[in-house]
């Protein structure tokens, strides 16, 4: 068997019906929202900082799209609390399957790293260093 | 055995000259060709997206790079000769095979969406403006909706979309309304790629000729699998890929009707093109020459002809016949399932492809899970967009099926979806 069904293991299965953290946050201290159009997956994340600023207290998100792209969201919101921003920003497309624990075909992989670009845009234009009015996230390019 | 017996044709012998089918997948995708990762069979249900080339086509264009490769029409030696004598009658099976006049009325473009540029371009410019509109359906593919659209903003000129009863179906009263005296062209596609609805193409024209406006058929999901006839449609333009009626990638053709493509100017310029070129001026070549500039795809049109006597030989009526009998057999076993969502019209008044989601299921996810069965289908818009906004839903899944298709391969794809619906449930 190929790379299907292997990418459906339990776990990710289980954070697709059952997603964690899903919702929205009163007063997050920034929120973004981005999409891969020819899915239509749609992903609004929302974070809340300590008071110091830099560490990630809360994460939650909302979203509508493939078992791949909420599954990988939900296991990012869990994955992010207590995290610093420049943590966030660190992350990579590998450190996304690693969390997915699965291999995710090249098709795919736009699906499994949207939550995470969300956040690190959502981060970015919370600092100033991505235009807010800019086009909102893709991870299609 | 039961709907076997009903086949036109030998599906198994038609199979042979396909060997693409015989080969395994489920391995790594990323290295192209079957290895030892590869270890279920391949159950192509993607043939709207592209079809298969078969062995009698593939040996056509190895020829002509093997014995007579050569640039065309200019060349006085003999290998030119013999690849222009090829590329040129290519033209003439083309015009055959759709019932125009001559090669004058067929030009070979990359495929159905450069077809519909050349037009958009060469005759939309020049005769629109602000005051006409363009009459498109709400099903029509990117290739027409989008290069229509565009070509709206650049002239001023309106357009209007027909719109799709519940049913899946071209609500004709509302294009009876939208077509007018202003309506300086209509743009329609013949197939739906999505819906699979069949189109009334000649009563649109009827309309369409009625307030002196022209109709452009999109074609591309009807060409390769039932007879098109385009004086039967009464079509002014009309437009077919190769790629998905068993020739290579890369060519395509526009049929035009001969007063308007001779009234038309160029679209793109250079050579091959030309009659006479000074510094100042320069004049243009006969049909169809004068829309092809450049060195054309010579291998892919040689191919695209011999891909129209394959096609002929099995009989247009029984392609058409064979694609009904899985489109109606697919509908009906997706339907019995449950839980699953079939877009346009039912089994019985359909073109070869059944486009649907089921529920819970995201149409990638389904098409992922599919694919571990071997089993491939399309999974996204299908570049019909604004028509999955109209059917409320981001994405579906799509089976297509072509001639070589069997009903083990319907069902195989049934217990697939079967498969991933308890999955995700």
């Amino acid at each position: 068997m190929g790379t299907g069904s292997d990418m459906y293991r339990q776990q990710i299965l289980d954070h697709y019906k059952n997603p964690r953290n899903y919702g929205e946050l009163e007063d997050p201290d920034f929120t973004h929202v981005g999409e891969n159009p020819s899915c239509g997956d749609t992903i609004k994340v929302d974070v809340a900082l300590d008071d110091d600023g830099e560490t990630i207290e809360t994460v939650a998100f909302t979203g509508d799209g493939c078992a791949i792209s909420m599954a990988s969201a939900s296991m990012l919101s869990e994955r992010l609390r207590g995290m610093t921003v420049d943590e966030l920003d660190a992350l990579d497309t590998d450190d996304v399957t690693e969390m997915l624990g699965v291999d995710i075909s090249p098709m795919r992989i736009k699906c499994a790293v949207l939550g995470r670009q969300v956040a690190q845009d959502g981060a970015k234009i919370h600092r100033g260093e991505l235009d807010p009015d800019a086009d909102r996230t893709r991870t299609e390019e | 055995m039961g709907v076997q017996e009903q086949y036109p044709f030998d599906v198994g012998a038609i199979r042979d000259d396909f060997p693409i089918l015989d080969r395994l997948v489920g391995g790594n995708p990323t290295s192209p060709g079957q290895d030892e990762t590869d270890d279920v069979d391949l159950v192509y249900l993607d043939n709207a997206a592209t079809s298969h080339t078969p062995d009698p086509v593939v040996d056509r264009i190895a020829d002509y790079y093997r014995s007579y490769n050569s640039n065309v029409h200019r060349g006085i030696h003999q290998l030119s000769q013999e690849a222009s004598v090829a590329y040129e009658e290519a033209h003439d099976v083309v015009a055959d095979f759709i019932g125009a006049n001559g090669r004058e009325e067929v030009i070979f473009t990359k495929n159905t969406t450069e077809a519909m540029n050349l037009v958009a371009y060469a005759w939309g410019l020049a005769e629109l403006g602000p005051g006409d509109n363009v009459v498109l359906t709400q099903m029509e593919h990117h290739a027409s909706l989008v290069t229509w659209q565009q070509i709206g903003k650049k002239t001023g000129a309106e357009v209007r979309f027909i719109e799709v009863t519940d049913e899946g179906r071209l609500d004709m009263a509302d294009a009876a309304a939208k077509i007018d005296d202003d309506t300086a062209m209509v743009s329609a596609v013949h197939v739906s790629n999505t819906l699979g609805t069949i189109n009334p193409i000649r009563e649109l024209a009827e309309l369409a000729h009625d307030h002196d406006g022209l109709i452009f058929a999109d074609a591309a999901q009807s060409v390769p699998n039932r007879p098109v006839d385009v004086e039967d449609l009464d079509v002014d333009f009309l437009a077919f890929s190769g790629h998905k009626m068993c020739g290579p990638t890369g060519i395509g053709a526009l049929y035009g009707r001969e007063e308007l493509l001779e009234a038309m100017q160029p679209y793109l310029y250079g050579g091959e093109m030309i009659r006479k070129v000074t510094f100042e001026e320069s004049t243009w070549e006969d049909l169809p020459w004068k829309f092809e500039a450049g060195t054309p795809s010579i291998a892919q049109g040689i191919g695209f002809a011999a891909a129209i006597e394959y096609l002929e030989e099995v009989g247009m009526e029984r392609i058409e016949d064979h694609e009904s009998l899985l489109a109606e057999y697919a509908y009906d076993r997706l339907t019995d399932l449950g839980g699953v969502e079939i877009y346009g019209p039912p089994g019985d008044e359909r073109g070869g492809l059944v486009a649907f989601n089921v529920e819970g299921v995201h149409a990638h996810d389904l098409s992922s899970v599919l694919n571990d069965y071997g089993v491939a289908i399309r999974a996204g818009d299908h570049c019909t967009q604004p028509l999955h906004d109209e059917l409320g839903v981001a994405a579906s899944a799509r089976a297509s099926f072509y001639l070589y298709n069997t009903v083990e391969e319907v069902d195989a794809l049934v217990d697939a979806v079967r498969e991933a619906r308890d999955l995700f449930a």
